[in-house]
């Protein structure tokens, strides 16, 4: 949400796998993707199929995720639907990237990481941090 | 207008330091919360704890085990100062608001985190601006009262426009960085 400001001037859709969160921050008309992780492959099939209705629906031209696997997914979805990518690794990966960030290295069309010390050529890049 | 926020309000207009404490929505954390009661207890100003599922209970300031998501909001809006366990998202919390965090990082050796993730945290964030730790009650005593004398409120951080925002701003406007 410190980055939402940034896209004041585009339309945006956000989404979010929890509503309560959505409230707190104002974005009351946030599509809820069901929560997943990479040990939990049925909610995984489950929150990659609304991504793909959400992303197929919404006609994005970019797709912008701050992390975890129901970001990846967005991107991966938004990727086949011919949408520019953005992966923004979480400030919270000091030491690494998380597995989402590492396959987004490939999969989104640019990967950032908020911590200079862990850019690599060509990908993730590093353009400043939140904090 | 929920409970808090009235509050919130009333204690704008009468000028109140607010001090609010959150150790996250799971796990307790008696030690910060017991802490930061004895500190209440010299404080002339207010202190707001969520205190998660701890055992711990109060006795000079308000305490509530979990404050839904959108009043937590309000009550973070009036508040002058943060006192938090090291997690992530309270300093993102902190720094969306402009207001200045004192860190008291979590410990694996006392029971309080599975791993020492949130010393790690500490160590990462040392130094940026409107960020302080602790680490212990003389500690926390020192940092808050250092808070409170107005120090922490200048050194707030910066509300401009970061890097990463313009490379968002850019993107979303042509798909580039």
């Amino acid at each position: 949400m410190l980055l939402a400001p940034a896209l004041d001037a585009c339309d945006v859709r956000f989404a979010t796998t929890d509503a309560a969160m959505a409230v707190r921050h104002g974005k009351e008309g946030a599509a809820i993707l069901p929560d997943c992780n990479q040990n939990t492959p049925v909610s995984a099939a489950k929150c990659s199929f609304v991504a793909m209705f959400l992303v197929f629906r919404s006609r994005l031209d970019i797709v912008i995720s701050t992390g975890a696997a129901p970001g990846f997914l967005c991107i991966l979805w938004g990727r086949i639907t011919g949408a520019r990518t953005l992966w923004i690794d979480s400030i919270a990966n000091a030491e690494d990237l998380l597995m989402c960030g590492k396959l987004s290295k490939r999969l989104a069309h640019e990967c950032l990481t908020q911590w200079e010390h862990l850019s690599k050529e060509p990908q993730p890049k590093f353009r400043g941090a939140i904090l | 207008m929920g409970a808090f926020e009235q509050r919130a309000a009333t204690q704008i207009s009468r000028g109140y330091f607010v001090i609010l404490v959150t150790v996250g929505m799971q796990l307790g954390f008696d030690r910060l919360i017991e802490a930061l009661d004895h500190i209440a207890s010299t404080l002339e100003h207010e202190v707001i704890a969520q205190s998660g599922n701890g055992k711990y209970v109060a006795q000079n300031m308000e305490q509530h085990s979990s404050i839904v998501p959108h009043e937590f909001e309000g009550l973070i809006s009036s508040a002058d100062l943060i006192v938090s366990h090291a997690g992530i998202g309270s300093v993102l919390t902190a720094a969306r608001h402009g207001i200045p965090i004192v860190l008291f990082p979590r410990r694996a050796d006392m029971g309080e985190h599975r791993n020492d993730n949130q010393l790690a945290t500490c160590r990462q964030l040392q130094g940026r601006p409107g960020i302080h730790m602790a680490f212990d009650e003389a500690e926390l005593r020192k940092t808050i009262t250092f808070a409170l004398s107005n120090e922490l409120v200048q050194n707030a951080p910066p509300k401009g426009e970061t890097g990463l925002q313009y490379a968002v701003r850019k993107f979303g406007e042509s798909g580039r960085l």
